[in-house]
């Protein structure tokens, strides 16, 4: 199957930390992989790096058929990244911000009015700002820009934080749909439960590099690095900004 | 510069300056802080010239310039401080927008709320200083020429410092001395056109419409870069 993610001993940078210490990572199309592993393992600057928002310096990295290492703006536009910042405009409502975004990722304001009717935020909260939504409120707002996009990749790091049970829910059903309408999901999360019944694959990333690769079964995944039973210990580093 | 079409280029510029008017609507702080800091400006000049009306009148040209830039700075700060915040840079950069189609809306943008403030500024040193001016068209077409060039200047330096923790003290330090000759030739050529000599004044226009047109060929090369950076 046509690989979305494809990196090779991929190394990333933070400063002169090495976040990616060389990943090799496969995540083919329609696939909904699960990143788990201790804070500052590097798991949101895979998703970074799969945005083509974090440099890769060495090793080989593609991302839908583009080459990070040779133009990773080239990518951007093709993908959605949820992150633990909103990416909102606070002082304009959740309409004119789902609006805003989906026109500018060429979509139009009936995916944006469609998008916002799925998370919950027609009707009333549809005129009110952002910066009066709860934190739940502006995660499903960030949600429906994603959804009103439509990209080919969802990045998502902790999409189920700050969400209420229906919010989770609706989270689920939103990654299952995105794998049915042809896109791939790789997302990032601590709720292990909730998040491994919707994986097909689960990585466990570990400092800076990819410790297990296991399908739901329980069985390596093809080309991983052989299960270990215990996860790796993992040194804190005080410099790892991102988790 | 990214690989936009022209259409797509000017779709782009529009949906950031609407975007940017939008923000203002909803939030009024161009309206209800830097216009009253605007004004207060011009009244503050007022109070320390006010003995001799004579100087206030032949240095209203200058102190008009002088509040246009002072505002300039407090409206730059405010239109990069909403690009700056919760992961907007981010989504900007994932947007699929064309960095020089952003860098003419923000422009636009800000260009749109300095010739406002242009106008209450015109109107107030003529209740204020009492002082009218000869040329309108060369008033004007000054006007419009420095406001294009601050606007774009204002939005490459804007961009740079964004990002910056000290972005605050940082801007007027990047932004006071590039924009110096705006600040002479605007200001020549608005005392040419109180003083009915249009003839020196419009040869300052020509050094705005130069300065705009440098400005604004950087900032749609470069501002892809300065956004990478920032």
């Amino acid at each position: 199957m046509e690989p979305v993610v494809d990196f090779r001993g991929a190394v990333c940078l933070l400063g002169r930390f090495p976040a990616l210490a060389g990943v090799d990572l496969d995540v083919a199309r329609g696939e909904i992989v699960l990143l788990q592993g201790p804070n500052g393992a590097g798991k949101t600057t895979v998703l970074r790096a799969c945005a083509g928002l974090v440099p890769v310096v060495e090793g080989d990295a593609s991302v839908l058929g583009v080459d990070l290492r040779a133009d990773r703006r080239a990518v951007r536009h093709r993908v959605g990244l949820l992150g633990h910042a909103s990416g909102l405009y606070e002082d304009l409502t959740v309409a004119d911000n789902v609006r805003f975004w989906a026109r500018a990722g060429r979509a139009h304001d009936a995916d944006a009015d469609a998008a916002m009717a799925r998370l919950g935020l027609a009707g009333r909260l549809a005129d009110v700002a952002v910066a009066r939504l709860s934190a739940g409120q502006r995660r499903r707002t960030s949600l429906a820009v994603m959804v009103a996009r439509r990209p080919e990749l969802w990045l998502l790091d902790e999409p189920h934080a700050a969400l209420d049970q229906d919010g989770r829910d609706l989270v689920d059903s939103l990654m299952a749909d995105a794998v049915a309408a042809g896109a791939t999901v790789l997302f990032a999360s601590h709720e292990l439960d909730r998040a491994q019944a919707v994986a097909h694959r689960t990585i466990t990333i570990a400092g800076g590099t990819v410790a297990v690769d296991r399908s739901p079964a329980g069985t390596a995944a093809p080309g991983a690095p052989a299960p270990t039973g215990a996860e790796p210990a993992v040194e804190p580093d005080p410099e790892a900004v991102v988790s | 510069m990214s690989a936009g079409t022209p259409s797509t280029l000017f779709r782009d510029a529009a949906l950031v300056v609407g975007k940017d008017l939008r923000l203002e609507w909803r939030s009024r702080v161009i309206t209800s802080q830097v216009l009253p800091f605007a004004v207060l400006v011009l009244v503050l000049f007022a109070f320390a010239l006010d003995p001799d009306r004579r100087i206030l009148g032949e240095a209203t040209p200058g102190l008009f310039w002088l509040a246009v830039l002072f505002s300039t700075l407090l409206a730059l700060q405010r239109a990069f401080a909403v690009e700056a915040a919760d992961g907007v840079t981010d989504a900007l950069r994932l947007s699929g927008l064309d960095p020089a189609g952003i860098f003419l809306g923000k422009a636009a943008g800000i260009a749109v709320h300095l010739l406002a403030l242009e106008l209450v500024l015109g109107v107030g040193v003529t209740f204020f200083y009492g002082t009218t001016p000869h040329g309108p068209v060369l008033l004007v077409a000054t006007c419009l020429a420095a406001t294009a060039g601050l606007a774009a200047v204002g939005s490459l330096y804007g961009v740079l410092s964004a990002g910056m923790r000290a972005r605050d003290t940082l801007l007027p330090l990047l932004l006071l001395p590039v924009v110096a000759p705006v600040l002479i030739a605007a200001t020549q050529a608005f005392a040419a056109a109180y003083d009915r000599s249009s003839g020196e004044g419009w040869r300052w226009f020509g050094l705005l419409v130069v300065f705009a047109l440098l400005y604004l060929a950087i900032g749609i090369f470069a501002f892809e870069t300065l956004l990478e950076e920032s």
